[in-house]
């Protein structure tokens, strides 16, 4: 059992409530006072006849220690309550139940450039988001230099960040955000904007704090950045904890979970994103005899998408998982090719379905699910976590044998092996 | 980069909890808005530079706009249908008027939409909500004093006998704020759950300007009436101001205790309306 100066953050039967379309019910005052009028006469003639306002606990029950210096990654589908959880801990929102107690300066990079107005410049919106951060004057002036510099973007200082990239404005923002130096920093998804090279940054960073003792809190969808940069996991399921420890067992229990859930018909999956124009019914993987056959190492296999309407502007990817959530690979309809067929969306909005066929299966033996997304003229429909899950039986690939072995690796490259004798090639050197 | 950051061993701690009420809720909120304060500064400071930033007259609109009202009132109701303003004319007496006025309509105008203009910021990090409808009133109060300094010129010009009354101001221009505040909270709180406030507030303020006694002298209200008029608590700060800058019938002191306590009930409910409503409010903006 931590002691308190041990702990970071501890989350006491934490629970919070929606009220579904809250805001768009009492948008208009009238709907309001018309409610109000109803629900007074009716609770006149009977309460009973009221009906319950439909609600939802985003998150309930919810009971957690983080020890100071962790670097937790919190796990879970689409509506867990993820991002429930990291309002409650930046204090954005109040909890409806519960508590949750921390101990020091809270930093967040959910959003970059917080605070930002577009009008003022660089070096204004570096004071002002500073100070909408919670940092104090003095602690800016100190560290302005140093949150130019890291931004690298010295020479635009003094142009208002309308006139910004979206890089550049990522770029200062996070800066600004860097030099917080929380005690407690909650990340969601932030890796996912700006190029390689910043990425590489961020993490750098994120490792750097951690290593002087900041706790660390990471939201991702991936879970092989959770698992190769996290020490520890939180499942969230239905805004529930329902594990908690080692980073690799909370991973391998989420991706059960999935498993689990992989029962359930697509249809009835809520945990999407996407504005939903068109959605995937089904997503099937299938061996070289057609759907339902097994899939074999080497083989042909397909993957198969039944989609809700054939919009133009289609595009479909899916990225494979081996088990303990790495991504292993990764199909992209937008990326084409001169053998492709191309879609023939433009007839209608009636039901199709997309398929991506492959000659030769280079996964290795074992089991795998897929993340697949749809898009219309580049704007994200529809994203389904685990929408299929499929195993891979052992087979060859030209010729080869290939091996179960997915610590190391997930897929095999056709290759040859050779061996030339020092001898030989000294004494064919000779003979010239 | 090497860092230096040398970490407390005691670090402070901190409590999400449900909503907070009571006394000792509004106590915590308030010093709250008091550690805030540097915050509060610079959201003021931005709406400022924003302000002027694109503007080629700057702060000369601050003095551009009671002058032309000024003006058009002056040939409409003073010309044409005749309305006096007693010792001096009708048209500074009108001037003067509308500086307090201005303070009002702008600080209501820019409060009751502020959170919602801010929803940006209130659904991202946390701070004392109640800085955001206060920060527009460095804005209006740099807008009073410019055209507050233009006032004092032609009442030197226009009535050398500028009196010490002149002390008198500043109790009439907080009683205009204390006023705004109040109901700038209670718009911009209610304004996050009805977006009806958002319409409603332009015509509120221009029945508010009649109610106020800017374009004509208080004296038309007939005298038992007076007390009563005075729950409008910008009859007295106007009159009085007017007062104390072109001199003139001396306030009466029921009316006055009327605007006070009015004035004062506005801010207190309209804080602990805002208050109320803080802490879902990134919830249902």
């Amino acid at each position: 059992m931590p002691t308190s100066s041990e702990l970071a953050v501890v989350a006491t039967n934490l629970g919070k409530r929606y009220r579904l379309g809250e805001s768009i019910r009492h948008d208009v005052a009238r709907d309001w006072l018309a409610d109000s009028a109803a629900q007074l006469l009716r609770r006149r003639r009977t309460a009973s006849t009221r009906s319950a306002p439909s609600e939802l606990w985003a998150l309930r029950g919810v009971e957690f220690e983080i020890v100071r210096g962790d670097v937790v990654g919190v796990i879970g589908r689409n509506g867990a309550g993820k991002s429930t959880l990291l309002k409650i801990l930046t204090r954005v929102t109040r909890p409806t139940i519960g508590s949750l107690r921390g101990w020091g300066r809270v930093g967040s990079l959910l959003e970059l450039g917080t605070g930002f107005h577009p009008e003022l410049t660089g070096r204004e919106n570096v004071f002002l988001s500073g100070a909408v951060l919670g940092m104090r004057r003095a602690e800016i002036v100190r560290k302005f230099d140093r949150i130019v510099e890291f931004s690298g973007i010295e020479h635009m200082l003094d142009t208002p960040v309308k006139r910004y990239s979206s890089g550049m404005y990522v770029r200062l923002g996070f800066s600004v955000a860097a030099h917080l130096e929380p005690d407690i920093l909650v990340l969601d998804e932030v890796l996912a904007v700006g190029d390689a090279p910043f990425q590489a940054r961020c993490l750098e960073l994120v490792r750097r704090l951690s290593h002087e003792g900041t706790t660390v809190l990471l939201v991702s969808h991936n879970l092989n950045t959770v698992t190769s940069f996290c020490r520890s996991g939180l499942l969230l399921e239905q805004g529930r904890v329902t594990a908690q420890g080692a980073v690799s067992e909370v991973a391998r229990t989420y991706t059960r979970s999935l498993e689990a859930a992989a029962g359930q018909t697509l249809d009835e999956r809520r945990d999407r994103a996407g504005e939903g124009r068109v959605r995937v019914l089904s997503a099937e993987a299938r061996g070289a005899g057609g759907p339902g056959s097994a899939l074999e190492t080497g083989e042909p296999a397909g993957f198969g998408f039944e989609v809700s309407s054939s919009l133009p502007g289609l595009q479909c990817s899916f990225t494979v998982y081996d088990i303990a959530g790495t991504a292993v690979t990764y199909f992209d309809s937008a990326e084409t090719s001169p053998q492709d067929v191309p879609f023939d969306t433009e007839i209608g909005s009636s039901p199709g379905s997309v398929s991506c066929e492959l000659d030769e299966l280079l996964l290795l033996p074992g089991r795998y699910r897929l993340n697949v997304a749809l898009y219309l003229d580049g704007q994200l429909q529809d994203h389904v976590e685990a929408a299929a899950f499929f195993s891979v039986a052992r087979g060859t690939i030209r010729g080869r044998q290939v091996h179960s072995g997915q610590a190391r690796g997930g897929l095999q490259i056709p290759h040859l092996w050779r061996f030339e004798h020092e001898t030989a090639r000294h004494g064919s050197a000779g003979v010239r | 980069m090497i860092s230096t950051a040398v970490r407390e061993p005691e670090l402070r701690s901190f409590t999400v909890e449900t909503r907070r009420s009571g006394i000792g809720g509004s106590a915590e909120r308030l010093r709250e808005v008091v550690d805030s304060r540097e915050l509060l500064a610079f959201l003021a400071w931005r709406d400022l530079t924003v302000r002027y930033k694109q503007s080629s007259i700057g702060v000369l609109w601050a003095v551009l706009q009671p002058l032309l009202l000024a003006a058009a009132f002056t040939l409409f109701f003073g010309k044409l249908a005749g309305l006096d303003a007693g010792n001096v004319s009708y048209a500074l007496a009108t001037f003067v008027a509308l500086l307090p006025w201005q303070l009002v309509a702008f600080g209501v105008f820019s409060a009751s939409g502020s959170v919602v203009r801010g929803q940006d910021l209130v659904t991202r990090v946390y701070f004392p909500r109640i800085l955001i409808p206060l920060a527009p009133f460095a804005v209006a109060l740099v807008d009073f004093f410019a055209a507050f300094t233009v006032a004092l010129v032609w009442v030197a010009i226009a009535s050398p006998s500028l009196a010490l009354t002149i002390a008198w101001v500043p109790a009439f221009l907080l009683l205009a704020l204390v006023t705004t505040v109040g109901v700038g909270c209670w718009l911009a709180a209610l304004n996050v759950r009805f977006r009806d406030v958002q319409v409603a507030v332009p015509l509120l303020v221009q029945l508010w300007f009649f109610c106020t006694p800017i374009a004509y002298p208080s004296s038309l209200v007939p005298e038992e009436w007076r007390v009563a008029y005075a729950v409008n608590p910008m009859v007295t700060a106007v009159d009085g101001f007017r007062a104390a800058l072109l001199g003139g019938p001396h306030l009466q002191l029921q009316a006055v205790a009327v605007s006070v306590s009015v004035a004062g009930a506005l801010l207190l409910t309209g804080v602990g309306f805002f208050w109320r409503t803080e802490d879902t409010i990134a919830d249902v903006v």
